[in-house]
């Protein structure tokens, strides 16, 4: 086994040595540029990115042509937002989202607000879900897009994309979803899901960093985007810009593999993460789990350690790469807005723990992380007035805590 | 974020863990922070009454590790002074000691107030 262990894929994958060995040859022999119309080396590129755009549209059940080859899912997402606010600005301005979306949806539904739109946040239950029927009271004529992430980066809580698609369908509102960590993990489909448009990306799914793609979709209804970038009008006017032909094939066969892989790696991972999870519940009191346990992400555990604060617990198991919660370990100092949108107390959302299983983590990788965090925890617990308090019965609810720092 | 050698120390070698009878009319207590701050120091003094000598200190955090550092490091350089000595021990000293980058001032300010809060509860104790 080798250390220090990566566990925290839901802030990227390894590339995939298969992936990597298909974008090899498209950076030294193959490098056409994909729009050059007259030449072999053009013809080559254009015909491996036809090859990709195939396989990542067969892994979401939809055509080729709706597959928009972006930068990432954050553009995505922003060309979702932005381009469909901008394209139906006759039809309405009202947009409903959700608190516990990613930042890359809060923040451009944010810049179209300033722009004269009006959003809707849905609050999420304490499993991190929302509710229908907010949902179809918040739907007024004015509203033109719904955007709802499939499964949660944080918490990796995955939404009901099917019923909500449903009720965007009967109202007749374009609905979007972030997939980013779900696809290629569970099954998606956008037509038995009614899903309008979806953000991609590759890195997530043992694929490369910058590449990721938007599907809209080309019929009942067909949608249409005012494009947020210019120019030599790649990607059927949608998203101008010389195609990565490499990060483009590796996204491919990255689809190819989750497409083909799915179903045994679900249920692997969602061995592993029961392995640990049920490891780490036996052998500490006091342990949380945010968010639903059913409906996540089968790599997914996210995990508070009462008493225990997350920094100094990372600290304490510092050969196995995880993420917190805690505000110390995020730059605007603040503890996860995901868990504090679900009711997560402020107290606990600091002792907060995610772990993201991936594909090449393994049983005995698996045993040693709990192993690690397990008698990290007991040696915080020893350390931590608040466990102490706690345990002599003391409810520290009603301590009076001296917060005037 | 990197930490500082001493801060690693500290952190895995944690100086005079523990706690002292809060009851006993030598020991001054002082609890400081908040959870939801995700800080929570407990520092405890035991004083010489004759003397003003602080001779022995413990404590117990609830943070990251910079804090536990903060407040180890506190119990280290409190032992033995005496009471107006301790006093004179600023959060500055300790941030210069950690090498604590700006992020983490508060940690260290945490366990300034957490000695002036031992000192206070010890007095007032004895005014009791």
């Amino acid at each position: 086994m080798k250390l220090p262990i990566y566990m925290d894929n839901h802030a990227t994958t390894p590339v995939d040595p298969r992936v990597l060995d298909a974008m090899m040859p498209f950076f030294t022999e193959k490098f056409g540029n994909a729009a050059s119309r007259n030449h072999q080396f053009g013809w080559d590129a254009e015909a491996a990115v036809d090859a990709a755009r195939n396989e990542i549209a067969a892994l979401i059940g939809a055509d080729p042509r709706e597959i928009v080859i972006t930068s990432g899912a954050t553009e995505s997402d922003n060309l979702a937002v932005k381009g469909v606010a901008a394209m139906y600005r006759e039809k309405g301005n009202h947009i409903i989202t959700c608190v516990t979306e990613h930042k890359a949806i809060l923040d451009s539904c944010k810049h179209v607000e300033k722009d004269g739109y009006r959003v809707t946040f849905l609050p999420v239950s304490n499993k991190g879900l929302i509710d229908f029927d907010d949902l179809r009271r918040a739907i007024t004529d004015k509203t033109i897009l719904i955007t709802i992430m499939t499964a949660n980066n944080e918490i990796g809580v995955i939404q009901d994309i099917k019923e909500i698609g449903k009720i965007a369908r009967e109202r007749g509102v374009l609905f979007h979803t972030d997939a980013v960590q779900a696809v290629g993990k569970i099954p998606f489909n956008v037509n038995e899901m009614n899903v309008d448009l979806a953000s991609l990306s590759a890195h997530k799914m043992y694929g490369p960093k910058g590449v990721g793609a938007l599907y809209v979709r080309r019929r009942n209804p067909r949608v249409l985007l005012t494009p947020i970038i210019d120019g030599g009008g790649h990607e059927r006017g949608m998203r101008s810009g010389t195609l990565n032909v490499p990060g483009i094939v590796g996204f491919g066969k990255a689809a190819q593999i989750a497409r083909e892989e799915l179903p045994q790696e679900s249920a692997r991972m969602m061995r592993l993460r029961e392995r640990l999870r049920t490891t780490l519940e036996r052998e500490l009191d006091e342990v949380y789990i945010n968010g639903d346990l059913e409906r996540r992400l089968p790599g997914n555990l996210n995990m508070s350690f009462a008493y225990v604060e997350g920094e100094s617990l990372l600290m304490g198991i510092n050969d196995v790469a995880v993420s917190s919660g805690s505000a110390c370990t995020s730059a605007s100092l603040e503890p996860s807005y995901v868990l504090k949108a679900l009711g997560v107390g402020e107290d606990l959302a600091h002792t907060s723990i995610r772990f993201g299983i991936g594909r090449f983590n393994t049983e005995e990788e698996v045993d040693y992380v709990s192993r690690r965090v397990i008698e990290t925890v007991q040696r915080l617990r020893d350390l931590s007035p608040l466990y102490e308090m706690a345990k002599e019965g003391i409810d520290l609810k009603k301590v009076h805590w001296a917060t005037e720092q | 974020m990197a930490y500082s050698d001493k801060v690693i120390d500290h952190y895995n070698n944690p100086r005079n863990v523990g706690a002292l009878p809060k009851e006993d009319p030598a020991v001054g207590t002082g609890l400081v922070g908040a959870p939801e701050c995700g800080d929570v120091m407990k520092l405890q003094i035991k004083v010489n009454a004759e003397t003003e000598v602080i001779e022995d200190a413990k404590f117990k955090t609830f943070g990251c590790g910079s804090a536990i550092a903060s407040s180890s490091l506190a119990t280290e350089w409190v032992k033995g002074k005496t009471l107006a000595e301790a006093l004179t021990i600023k959060n500055t000293d300790i941030v210069k000691e950690l090498s604590l980058p700006p992020v983490k001032i508060h940690c260290s300010v945490l366990a300034e107030d957490a000695i002036r809060a031992a000192i206070a509860d010890w007095k007032k104790k004895q005014a009791d």
